[in-house]
């Protein structure tokens, strides 16, 4: 033992020693590179594109930094000119829509944006070889043509009258991309566009490094570089938040709320356009009953479903088109509180009667049904006990049960389902599909089979209608419809929340789809943030 | 092992080397097909769909004859074994397919992703058995003294911890509270390019971390091992003869002890692989972990694959080199037996 000595003092020293080593390594000071002026703004999402071609879905809905559309949206979300000089025009009988180029767009590569790349964008989606799902949103263009280097021509199947809210997508240059198989094409990774940004360097599950474009038309962003760091788990972003690496990133309500306190930070609350609510199919021969369907409207408290699982971030729903829309209908906003006493009043006089064991029962079939939502998925679950709790308490049993989509997808038709949809952009999208009756049972558009002459004519006349006045009027309708059929228990509307460094300025949010990540995030006007 | 000299001696330990190498690589073949297919089976068993899941929330709004156009430019509705058959040609044509999940070749997933992994595995193993032979050693020499108890109790602690709780706590306490390192990261957010001591910086929490969530379990067996062969006839004729203490722990004890040891330390390495993942998760760095949960998850038949065979092989090769060591540190075993 005594002979081991030795050892252990050299060990000790030996440890000691690196461990200086190690503490004087890291203590060295790092100087920000970016000190002249905040140069540098670093966001931090989760949401990570698979791939950086618009083609493939990037940023189909404007905003992505790398590209510009046709249009663009403002703060209001109204559209305004963006690689077009001005909004394209729509023929008398909406079905030929023209657009101008803005003159003497460059792409990031130095290449000039003539009408040919627009048509190649669009004819690029609509090639069945590529992979794209945004198909489906343009399924109303016959054609794209490009008559002379300035203009574009598209003709549509139909008269469409959101047209021109669909070509917020990103142009990509045809010189790049022709003959390629757009699928695997270098471009997606590496892609060039017309926006205020071009992309420096992507490492995938890492970061996305974007350098301020100079020759940008709508004016030099007025910082150097934007880092947009890709972060999966939650609390690990909340985190290197606190540990003052990121001057914005998203954050779950609870853990944004953690850093309101401080003053450093600024918490942003920003609404969407996202819903969530239980899709109560007809083939249920409970759900059937529309007094079953109004009652739980009516049962629902959705006020504590916004201020107990959303931490407050949300909103009472009760329609497929949110409040913040210029189409929404504000009669049918209901209580945002349960009202119990009405919906039992309901059901007695619907003939549902209390039956021995709590449960109502009408002609001998008890009023039950099966709840199901994706396992995966916390607050979906939070809200489907919620509303199981509600529906309880007036003599209706729900039996929530979480599953995997596709153990969901074969029970659609005779299961309520725990769903979630919604575009702040026009009622006609995603809507039309979920309530209209043609799509009835057609995978996840309109699930339950929902049928209503009235809905079906008024959403009809939305589209086809180009008069604003009309359209409203069209949309006040459907809404009373689906207010008075309930096929769906519309709940909340959620909000994004953010957390921002105090000093960061520029910042103007906008009402915001489900999908957020470096595109149509609160970042959707950075090359306009500054740093005091 | 009598009489004979040192260099032949040794030559004769590993006569055998080249018959077991290619022996092993006879089994290698049949292992790695059976896991290819048995991956590929699984495959076809789960019943998520790959282009669904390729559409993200687009899945929702997008019509089934489009999702149906994307299935049938991939070819995923094919038959099993034309999918397998397919798989097996381009491979033979070192062509590992192309990943769905991520948009890219798998090859390229591979080389960005996969140097990380074994960057932060290789450099924690090496951590790990370092400091376990050398602690478990010194722990087992005053075997029941305070620093053996002491390091067993921490040894235990550790070992009932999950990993990302201790990232979790090792961020808390090191990049937010002291702030000596960064909370996660390859490099610096708003590094220009990728420098060695930008990512060493960076590794030091991930590494520690991960090293000691591993390190209990090779703790414990070295201590037992040394232990148990403090008390061989060798050893205890080593000390009679009055060699020191540090010649007889280190260059008799540890020695013997060390032999199973290396073999289980092959049979361990994908437990470490297993926190790897998690690890890369909490620190948020590029590595395969997060893409192998990705193309589990989306049914990436291709990434999954080349994954699968990847660490077969990589197994398959630690145990070799296992029982090549084994035969090189014992006299007694022979390989050409």
């Amino acid at each position: 033992m005594i002979r081991l000595r030795p050892t252990l003092r050299r060990l000790v020293v030996t440890t000691a020693a690196a461990g200086l080593l190690a503490l004087a390594g890291c203590s060295t000071p790092e100087v920000p590179e970016d000190s002249a002026g905040g140069a540098t703004l670093v966001v931090a999402t989760a949401g990570e594109s698979d791939t950086l071609n618009p083609v493939l879905n990037y940023g189909v809905d404007g905003a992505s930094l790398i590209f510009d559309g046709l249009v663009a949206r403002d703060a209001g979300n109204r559209l305004v000119p963006g690689l077009a000089a001005e909004l394209p025009t729509v023929s008398p009988d909406g079905r030929t829509v023209t657009a101008k180029l803005r003159d003497g767009v460059l792409f990031h590569d130095g290449g000039e944006l003539t009408a040919s790349d627009v048509a190649f964008t669009y004819q690029a989606v609509l090639d069945p070889k590529v992979d794209s799902t945004l198909r489906s949103d343009l399924d109303m263009v016959e054609s794209i043509t490009a008559p002379d280097p300035a203009t574009v021509v598209f003709r549509l199947r139909y008269p469409y009258a959101p047209f021109l809210q669909r070509l917020t997508l990103g142009v990509v240059p045809a010189k790049l991309l022709t003959g390629q198989d757009i699928n695997k094409a270098e471009f997606n990774r590496k892609p060039v566009g017309t926006g205020p940004y071009r992309v420096e360097s992507w490492t995938p599950g890492d970061r996305l490094v974007l350098t301020a474009n100079e020759r940008y038309f709508g004016g030099r962003p007025a910082n150097d570089r934007v880092v947009v760091a890709f972060v999966e788990d939650d609390n690990v972003r909340a985190q290197r938040m606190r540990a003052g690496e990121f001057d914005a990133a998203e954050l779950p309500p609870k853990l944004a709320a953690g850093f309101a306190p401080d003053g450093a930070y600024r918490v942003e609350q920003v609404p969407t356009a996202d819903y969530r609510g239980v899709m109560l199919p007809m083939g249920n021969p409970v759900l059937a009953d529309v007094a079953i369907r109004r009652a739980l409207s009516l049962a629902v408290d959705r006020a504590a479903m916004v201020a107990g699982i959303l931490g407050g971030s949300g909103d009472p729903a009760f329609g497929p088109v949110p409040p913040t829309s210029e189409f929404a209908e504000p009669s049918i906003a209901g209580k945002p509180t349960a009202d119990p006493t009405a919906a039992t009043a309901l059901l007695d006089a619907a003939g549902w009667t209390p039956g021995p064991d709590g449960v109502r029962v009408k002609n001998g079939r008890p009023a039950r049904f099966t709840l199901m939502y994706p396992a995966s998925d916390t607050l979906r679950k939070d809200l489907a006990l919620a509303v199981t709790a509600d529906a309880k308490k007036v003599g209706i049993e729900v039996a929530p049960e979480g599953l995997t989509w596709d153990a969901i997808d074969p029970r659609m038709k005779s299961d309520a389902l725990l769903m979630g949809y919604g575009t702040p952009y026009d009622p006609d999208f995603v809507t039309y599909k979920l309530y209209h009756s043609r799509f009835a049972g057609q995978g996840y558009f309109n699930p339950g089979s929902y049928r209503s002459p009235v809905a079906d004519q008024a959403l009809q006349e939305g589209r086809d209608q180009a008069d604003p006045a009309r359209r409203k009027a069209a949309y006040a309708t459907f809404q009373k419809q689906i207010a008075a059929d309930v096929p769906w228990l519309f709940l909340t509307y959620l909000r994004h929340s953010y957390v921002l460094k105090s000093s960061v300025q520029g910042v103007s949010p906008r009402v915001e789809a489900h999908e957020h990540g470096v595109a149509n995030s609160l970042w959707w006007n950075i090359d306009t943030w500054t740093r005091s | 092992m009598t009489t004979t000299a040192p260099p032949r001696r040794r030559s004769g330990r590993l006569a055998g080397a080249a018959v077991v190498v290619r022996r092993r690589l006879l089994v290698a073949v049949p292992v790695l097909v059976a896991t290819s297919v048995g991956m590929f089976a699984l495959g076809a068993a789960s019943p998520v769909d790959p282009a669904k899941q390729y559409a993200g929330a687009a899945a929702f709004t997008t019509s089934e004859e489009n999702l149906a156009q994307i299935r049938a430019n991939w070819g995923v509705d094919d038959p099993l074994p034309v999918q397998y058959l397919r798989w097996i040609g381009n491979l033979l044509r070192g062509d590992l397919g192309w990943s769905t999940s991520r948009h890219e070749p798998v090859t390229s997933v591979l080389a960005a992703r996969a140097g990380w992994t074994l960057l932060l595995i290789g450099v924690t193993l090496a951590v790990v058995l370092l400091a376990s032979l050398l602690l478990g050693a010194l722990a087992a020499y005053r075997r029941g003294g305070l620093f053996d108890r002491g390091l067993r109790a921490a040894a235990y602690a550790v070992e009932s911890m999950p990993v990302f709780w201790i990232g979790l706590a090792a961020i808390a306490v090191f990049a937010l509270a002291l702030g000596w390192f960064p909370a996660g990261g390859l490099t610096d957010v708003t590094a220009t390019g990728t420098s060695w001591s930008d990512v060493a910086h960076h590794l030091i929490l991930p590494v520690a971390v991960l090293a000691i969530s591993q390190a209990p379990w090779f703790l414990l067996f070295v201590r037992d091992a040394v232990a148990e062969s403090l008390r061989d006839d060798h050893v205890l004729a080593a000390r009679a003869r009055g060699l020191p203490g540090r010649t007889v722990l280190f260059g008799h004890a540890l020695r013997t002890a060390l032999l199973p040891f290396l073999t289980l330390v092959g049979t361990h390495l994908p437990e470490l692989v297993g926190g790897a993942v998690l690890v890369e998760t909490v620190f948020s760095l590029p590595g395969l972990g997060a893409v192998t949960v990705e193309a589990a998850l989306g049914s990436d038949f291709p990434l999954l694959a080349a994954i699968t065979l990847v660490t077969t092989a990589v197994v398959l090769t630690a145990n070799l080199a296992a029982d090549l060591a084994y035969a090189a540190a014992d006299p007694r075993v022979r390989l050409d037996g």
